[in-house]
């Protein structure tokens, strides 16, 4: 396939063709990705739980995200009357095309990927927050109290935990020397979780902040407002929105994918086999964490951002960049167990802090 | 610069996840934070005090089940006690073990179930809650082996109980007794040093002794604030002096010490069990009763330690085949009332978790 691609790009009025492949395979492997996640996250938390999930739609219960969406799509479609129209129908769009968008910029193996941007990193955290607004616009529009408190949440989550996001990935594009998704996962020789263990979970904390999981869930936190922003959302417009939730996680997985596991490089399978296999490992870290965690409160939520996770990307962003300009040809025996017991140290003493702070001010 | 801001009235419940059941509260809210809660009760009203002034006594046991649906037993206890007492029927040794063993089982069912639920309103996605459920499934095929039923048991009958154990059940207990406490250490392990939970829970919903037992609050929602108060060893009724076990108390009255209170008595009601199995006595389970009794005139109160706190049944006979009045104590009606006093200034997130730990039930609420 990569051969073939290069080969197209060749030839003459290539660039529409692997336009429209690109674009073709993209809105197909979201597609693809999100009812094999809602899959798998229903039979996998189902087995965290102790009980079986859905198997009665087809081999496994494959078919229940098809038999849902058919549900779904035969569902009425209530528009609230006070809501705002305009931006009812159109924040489901405006939530869920950026995810694609994100998709585009993604390297799946060597070579295949829509756009090479040299910007890539600045991209993302650009397009990401768009999700975010399209998110607060459905919670405003449908005119309901608990909506608007959902969508409320999503925005303070949203400012707060961009920051430590864009941090630990300007560490990143520091040790990597490119903005480039490409030239990130080029330079991974090793792994950059090996290599930034605290960026790796700085960015993953806020990562799980951007898509709204556990223990970040608060936008939509069902136990207090019921579903949050799509509390009045039915029919089509719904089935979008969950469409968003989930191809947010798939963005979020193919990011931390590229960004800190590697990307699609790995040895003996094909690279695409390798990316599918990283990001179904990071979902399954997403999914474990649902299990088990229960949810912030909202102060909570932008205490960690602002308090635990802004100064240890701080740090992060520091270590790193010390080393690139004082020691840059540093064996790796020797930085990476440095690093990592720094990190390790770093997160225990941070956490007590915090920890220490949180009990004088409560009792 | 302060910016304008606008209080807002949110309606939580009827139809709410974490209402547990039909309660509605009318929360004015300012931005996150609760500056006045209004309960609105009566949605699952179904005039059961006045429907037993038209059964008679023995037809008014049933009714009781659906008083608080999730400890039915505990819900019979009482009332056949005050009825029992009225008109001086005596239960055989046998029966009060009986009751004393599926009591605390229902307890811990119960306690499971709270606790579980609590989990859950604090947004643990239904994982505590199936593992409780998964034990409190234990505990009703328990139950179902005794009396046919699954949720309201109709057990209890004056003078005894319906069904003695049949032969496979004493064993089947004795497996489920072995096995739990590792269920409770698992649960232990999933949920008490958990970071998140302690931070939800810790110091959130502070009810201080005096303020509980001014407002006569009772159960774990009084024992989580210190105050070692239980009737069980307070005033024992049935055979309940006869047992060794400990009252669990919190220091800091908060979600987190409700919790702990919870599975500390789940711990408790396992070893009253297991003696109760020891001491078990041979006997009848219950003693010949005429179908239509008729107490003599007067006027009784009788009240037990249910999983939410005192039961309390207030019954007054006029001499005929049917109470004249009767009234139950509802300990989560009782406990309901702090409810204003705990949710003011809390977050919306917290006065979920706090509606949580107290812990109730509609049924008996409403009633």
């Amino acid at each position: 396939m990569n051969n073939w691609l290069i080969s197209l790009d060749n030839s003459v009025g290539n660039f529409w063709l692997q336009f429209l492949i690109m674009a073709v395979f993209i809105i197909a492997f979201v597609m693809s990705s999100v009812i094999m996640f809602i899959w798998t996250e229903r039979r996998v938390i189902a087995r965290f739980q102790a009980r079986l999930g859905p198997n009665r739609a087809g081999p496994f219960g494959l078919f229940q995200a098809i038999a849902d969406t058919v549900k779904i799509l035969t569902k009425e479609d209530i528009i609230p009357s006070l809501a705002d129209r305009v931006l009812f129908w159109t924040a489901p769009a405006i939530a869920f095309i950026p995810t694609l968008m994100i998709m585009a910029t993604i390297p799946f193996m060597n070579g295949f990927q829509m756009v090479d941007l040299n910007v890539g990193v600045l991209f993302i955290s650009a397009v990401s927050a768009i999700s975010a607004i399209g998110i607060f616009l459905s919670g405003v529009a449908g005119n309901n109290k608990y909506s608007l408190i959902g969508a409320m949440r999503e925005i303070a989550q949203l400012i707060s935990f961009e920051i430590p996001m864009v941090l630990s990935l300007a560490s990143l594009v520091i040790a990597c020397g490119s903005m480039s998704l490409t030239q990130i996962v080029a330079a991974q020789n090793v792994p950059n979780i090996i290599l930034q263990p605290l960026g790796f979970v700085v960015f993953m904390v806020a990562i799980l902040a951007e898509i709204n999981r556990t223990p970040f869930d608060l936008v939509e936190a069902d136990s207090e407002l019921t579903c949050g922003f799509n509390t009045e959302y039915s029919g089509m417009k719904f089935a979008l929105l969950y469409l968003t939730e989930y191809s947010e996680a798939v963005v979020g997985a193919a990011l931390i994918t590229t960004f800190f596991l590697g990307g699609w490089r790995g040895p003996f399978l094909p690279g695409i086999m390798w990316f599918v296999v990283k990001m179904i490992a990071s979902f399954m870290f997403i999914l474990w964490l649902r299990s088990t965690l229960p949810r912030l409160r909202i102060d909570q939520s932008m205490h960690l951002a602002w308090k635990g996770l802004l100064p240890l990307a701080l740090v992060n962003l520091f270590v790193i960049a010390l080393k690139n300009v004082f020691f840059p040809d540093l064996s790796l025996w020797i930085s990476v167990p440095v690093y990592i017991l720094v990190s390790v140290l770093v997160i225990l003493l941070w956490a007590g802090f915090l920890r220490k702070g949180r009990k004088s001010l409560v009792v | 610069m302060t910016l304008a801001t606008e209080q807002f009235i949110l309606n939580i419940g009827p139809l709410h996840p974490s209402t547990h059941g039909v309660f509605r509260m009318r929360v004015t809210m300012d931005g996150e934070t609760i500056q006045d809660v209004e309960p609105v009760f009566g949605y699952l009203h179904r005039g059961l005090e006045k429907l037993c002034e038209s059964h008679t006594y023995k037809q008014n046991i049933p009714i009781t089940d659906r008083l608080d649906y999730v400890s039915a037993i505990n819900n019979n206890w009482p009332y056949v006690m005050a009825v029992e007492k009225l008109a001086e029927i005596q239960v055989p040794l046998r029966a009060e073990y009986l009751r004393v063993i599926m009591g605390e089982l229902q307890r811990i069912a119960s306690h499971l179930l709270a606790v579980g639920s609590l989990m859950n309103d604090m947004g643990v996605f239904y994982t505590a809650f199936m593992y409780m459920f998964r034990e409190r499934e234990k505990i009703i095929d328990l139950l179902e082996m005794v009396t046919g039923q699954r949720l309201l048991y109709n057990y209890m009958r004056f003078g005894g109980v319906s069904m003695d154990f049949p032969a496979e059940f004493i064993p089947a207990l004795k497996r489920f007794l072995n096995i739990m406490p590792s269920y409770l250490d698992e649960y232990d392990s999933m949920m008490a040093d958990n970071e998140i939970l302690l931070s939800r829970t810790k110091g959130i919903g502070i009810l201080t002794p005096e303020m509980a037992v001014n407002s006569s609050a009772s159960g774990p929602l009084l024992r989580g604030s210190g105050v070692k108060w239980d009737l069980r060893k307070d005033a024992p009724y049935s055979v309940y002096d006869r047992f060794d076990f400990d009252i669990p108390t919190g220091n800091n009255g908060d979600c987190y010490d409700r919790y702990r209170v919870r599975m500390e008595e789940m711990r408790q009601s396992i070893r009253i069990i297991n003696q109760a199995i020891e001491q078990l006595p041979s006997g009848k389970e219950k003693v010949m009763v005429p179908l239509r009794i008729r107490p003599p005139k007067g006027e009784t109160y009788s009240q037990i330690e249910a999983p939410r706190g005192i039961l309390g049944c207030y019954i007054v006979s006029d001499g005929s085949t049917k109470p004249y009045r009767c009234h139950f104590r509802a300990p989560a009606f009782i406990n309901l009332t702090l409810l204003q006093e705990l949710l003011i200034g809390q977050k919306l997130a917290d006065a979920i978790i706090i509606f949580g730990s107290i812990d109730l039930s509609m049924g008996e609420v409403d009633r």
